[in-house]
């Protein structure tokens, strides 16, 4: 179990628009109970959002800090407006915290300092790994429907570069995003008027088919899985194949708890069955995936085969 | 599986099984020859068909009393006239106008296009179907006025009576 | 005033015959395989076709363009290489592009031929396309569909490179090469394998009342009553619930095709290159009477006569269509 003790686990940027009180909380309680080693802070999908966390920000971070975590500043995913590319241009300029980049504008504002490769920049591949590596690249967030078999030959590639590798462990799992705001079109609105009706929906809004099957949640311009992803049985895996970061991504859960209950299986003091069972309990009905870590349809629950 | 198009279209004419019977039996050495000399000028049809040249098509011209039966295996080719209650359990199905059938064979129609309208219906394998399409639409020329022309000039009256007959829309 | 050049889908040869008949300055076009986003069943070229289809069409003063505009997985770099070589030797025109390692690959190796940027590579501001043209040398950017006019004309003189803009064909409301909506359902990854609600998952189911669901993967995408225009089960072209919309509603958009045949003069003065017909998928009639129809349009606009506008309206005569996010913001 040495090996998985090094194991970091991150709390990913929250997708979510959130209001100011609820992050202030949410980070309050990561910061005194959450055995998480590095936290991602900032708006990554709506540019329209980010007004309302910049007050609180410098205090979240110093609160996170002075718990011994390690804050990473995380970009857009989408830039095209002109508030969108300053924010990211600013963003890159930064030297005070580590910075994970998510649009290639991003890439080209930060030139060859120090950064971190996001999840919505289609880390793919070991070439495409090896050419961020040689622009400055220190960490990778591999992409969520990647299989397996490509995770690990991506691993080993980027660690041989010395680079960290992450994985995305817990939560939905972001499967689109668009120029168009769905929540502000679900209430006949667009997106220069949404009015932030996105902050009624802490954990994304429902979409079910006509013979009601939950398929989708929506969360403004990005589409996530309905199911959160739940990798607990494979981070032994993972951890094996040299993944040295799991990400948990922020849902309208008991995260401390969720936190909890990851750090204990990876240092060995859990039963995996057990830890699942808790897992369970702290996230009610929404269902569970990892079909794409088996190149299974994404919302798909693969039994692992490995688990005693 | 029974279509809408089916059962609101088709003309039901007393005495149409003996009819439809009759008729298949008509067309179907003709039916040979034509598809056996198409799949000789046009072997690389085959290649985009894939797994799917085991499957059974019925082609289903909802006006005509029999439907058609094509199995596109190159090692055993069939292309036949059924009567509809003699079809074999098809792997997939293609139904609408006659005519609009013969502008699919020939690309003068866009699939995607009149399935969108409705006046195309799919149901079965629907990788099948996309694979046949695909297969046909790599067919330069008319497979429509080839077949017209194994006929000589009575084939190809025969062609022009039938556009004739078959106004756009 | 821009080249307007008229870039044309090709799925098979045949196709690609009939857009440079039809007067195709361009047509683009893939393997059969995952190294492009048009991985259909039956579809695209073998090498040999490919062959004999870039001479046909240089013979005729049409160029080809070879997309390789899907993300390879780790592992499986190797096909792209290959498929960049093996269109390298036959002298296609310019390779299109979204993953950076076959970009670089690219590069370096067949710094000759002309690179792309695919719309799949998502690069939306002057900054990220920037970041595609200083490092690899991108000559043209196919640029996102979401963009109104206005951006298009900035962008255009923030850039060092040609810009390429979608105006007729299927309109993908997603940001192109951030959607995993297919695998999520299918286990088939637009990104990795080139798929997008692939047919092997389609089924049409009818109902005694006349009506018709389209499934994808067992799930119900839409359900057309009786005299309603059908759509294919694209999951970001359904019709779901949410918790105030029981009625279900197209959470993301209508089935509806792009349009913007009235917009070229403007597309033309903004300083667009090039102008892309999506519908590699599409049949040789749908390629024959769209380019036809755009390329008299275009040749109209260039010699300052007025475009005969009504026959490119007709092409999605009875289906929706739509300007999206080209004319208004409001879009979004």
């Amino acid at each position: 179990m040495a090996v998985t003790n090094m194991t970091k686990l991150t709390l990913g940027p929250i997708a979510y628009h959130w209001s100011a009180d609820r992050r202030r909380d949410f980070y309050a309680r990561i910061a005194d109970e959450a055995p998480v080693d590095e936290v991602y802070l900032g708006e990554v999908i709506c540019s329209k959002r980010a007004p309302f966390q910049e007050a609180d920000l410098p205090t979240i971070i110093e609160r996170l800090e002075r718990a011994g975590k390690r804050v990473v500043l995380s970009s857009l995913a989408e830039v095209m407006l002109t508030r969108e590319r300053k924010a990211t241009a600013d963003m890159a300029a930064m030297d005070s915290h580590e910075i994970e980049i998510n649009n290639a504008a991003g890439l080209y504002a930060r030139g060859k300092r120090p950064h971190r490769i996001g999840l919505f920049m289609n880390a793919y591949n070991e070439a495409t790994i090896k050419w961020m590596a040689d622009q400055g690249a220190t960490h990778v967030v591999l992409p969520t429907e990647l299989p397996a078999p490509a995770i690990a030959v991506a691993t080993r590639v980027a660690r041989d570069l010395g680079l960290d590798v992450e994985v995305q462990v817990f939560g939905r799992a972001s499967l689109a995003v668009s120029a168009r705001c769905y929540h502000a079109r679900a209430h006949g609105r667009t997106k220069d008027n949404c009015q932030f009706v996105c902050e009624d929906d802490a954990d994304g809004m429902p979409l079910t088919t006509s013979d009601d099957q939950p398929i989708l949640r929506v969360n403004g311009i990005q589409t996530q899985s309905e199911s959160y992803v739940d990798l607990l049985p494979e981070a032994t895996r993972l951890v094996g194949d040299g993944v040295t970061h799991l990400r948990l991504m922020p849902q309208a859960v008991d995260m401390v708890a969720v936190a909890q209950v990851f750090r204990r299986t990876l240092d060995g003091d859990h039963e995996l069955s057990e830890a699942e069972a808790e897992l369970r309990r702290i996230c009610g009905d929404t269902p569970f995936s990892n079909g794409f870590f088996y190149g299974e349809a994404g919302y798909r629950r693969i039994a692992n085969v490995n688990r005693v | 599986m029974t279509s809408n198009t089916d059962a609101v279209r088709r003309p039901r004419l007393p005495g149409h099984r003996p009819v439809a019977r009759l008729s298949a039996a008509i067309a179907q050495p003709i039916l040979t020859r034509v598809v056996r000399r198409i799949a000789e000028r046009h072997p690389s049809l085959f290649a985009r068909l894939g797994p799917h040249q085991k499957t059974d098509f019925i082609i289903d011209p909802i006006e005509l009393p029999f439907a058609l039966h094509l199995r596109p295996d190159p090692d055993a080719l069939i292309f036949r006239a059924v009567p509809r209650d003699l079809a074999p359990v098809a792997g997939a199905a293609i139904r609408g106008r006659f005519m609009l059938l013969l502008e699919l064979v020939d690309s003068e129609e866009d699939g995607d296009a009149a399935f969108f309208s409705r006046d195309l219906e799919v149901t079965g394998d629907t990788e099948a179907v996309v694979r046949l399409r695909n297969a046909l639409d790599d067919v330069d020329g008319s497979i429509a006025e080839e077949t017209a022309d194994m006929f000589g000039a009575p084939g190809r009256a025969i062609l022009a009576r039938l556009r004739r007959s078959y106004p756009a829309n | 005033m821009s080249l307007a050049e008229l870039i044309c889908p090709a799925g098979t040869p045949a196709a690609l015959r009939t857009a440079v008949d039809a007067g195709a300055d361009a047509v683009y076009c893939g393997f059969q395989d995952a190294t492009n986003a048009r991985n259909f069943p039956g579809l695209n070229f073998t090498p040999d076709e490919l062959a004999e289809s870039v001479t046909y069409a240089h013979a005729k003063g049409a160029k080809v363009l070879l997309a390789l505009n899907t993300y390879p997985p780790a592992g499986r770099v190797d096909l792209w290489r290959q498929a960049a070589d093996t269109g390298a030797r036959f002298g296609v025109d310019a390779f299109i592009v979204a993953d950076m390692g076959v970009a670089d690959y690219i590069a370096r190796t067949h710094p000759g031929v002309r690179l792309h940027l695919s719309v799949q590579a998502a690069a939306s501001s002057p900054e990220a396309i920037r970041y595609y043209c200083e490092n690899f040398g991108v000559k043209r950017v196919v640029l996102p569909r979401i963009l109104t006019i206005p951006e298009i004309r900035q962008i255009r003189k923030e850039i060092p490179c040609e810009i390429e803009t979608f105006i007729f064909g299927n309109h993908g409301l997603m940001v192109e090469g951030r959607c995993s909506l297919t695998n999520y359902l299918t286990g088939q990854s637009t990104n990795l394998d080139g798929v997008c609600s692939p047919a092997s998952d389609v089924e049409y189911v009818r109902h005694d009342d006349g009506s018709m669901s389209s499934q994808l993967a067992g799930f119900t995408i839409d359900c057309f009553g009786p005299d309603e225009k059908a759509g294919y089960p694209t999951i970001c072209k359904g019709r779901y619930t949410a918790p105030h919309r029981q009625e279900g509603y197209y959470a993301f958009e209508e089935p509806i095709s792009l349009n913007l045949s009235r917009l070229l003069p403007e597309l033309i003065e903004a300083g667009v290159h090039a102008f892309k017909i999506e519908g590699r998928q599409r049949s040789k009639s749908y390629v024959r009477n769209v380019v036809k129809a755009f390329r008299a349009a275009v040749d109209d606009i260039r010699a300052g006569r007025e475009a005969n506008i009504a026959d490119l309206v007709a092409l999605t005569e009875g289906q929706k269509q739509t300007q999206g996010a080209f004319e208004t913001k409001k879009w979004r």
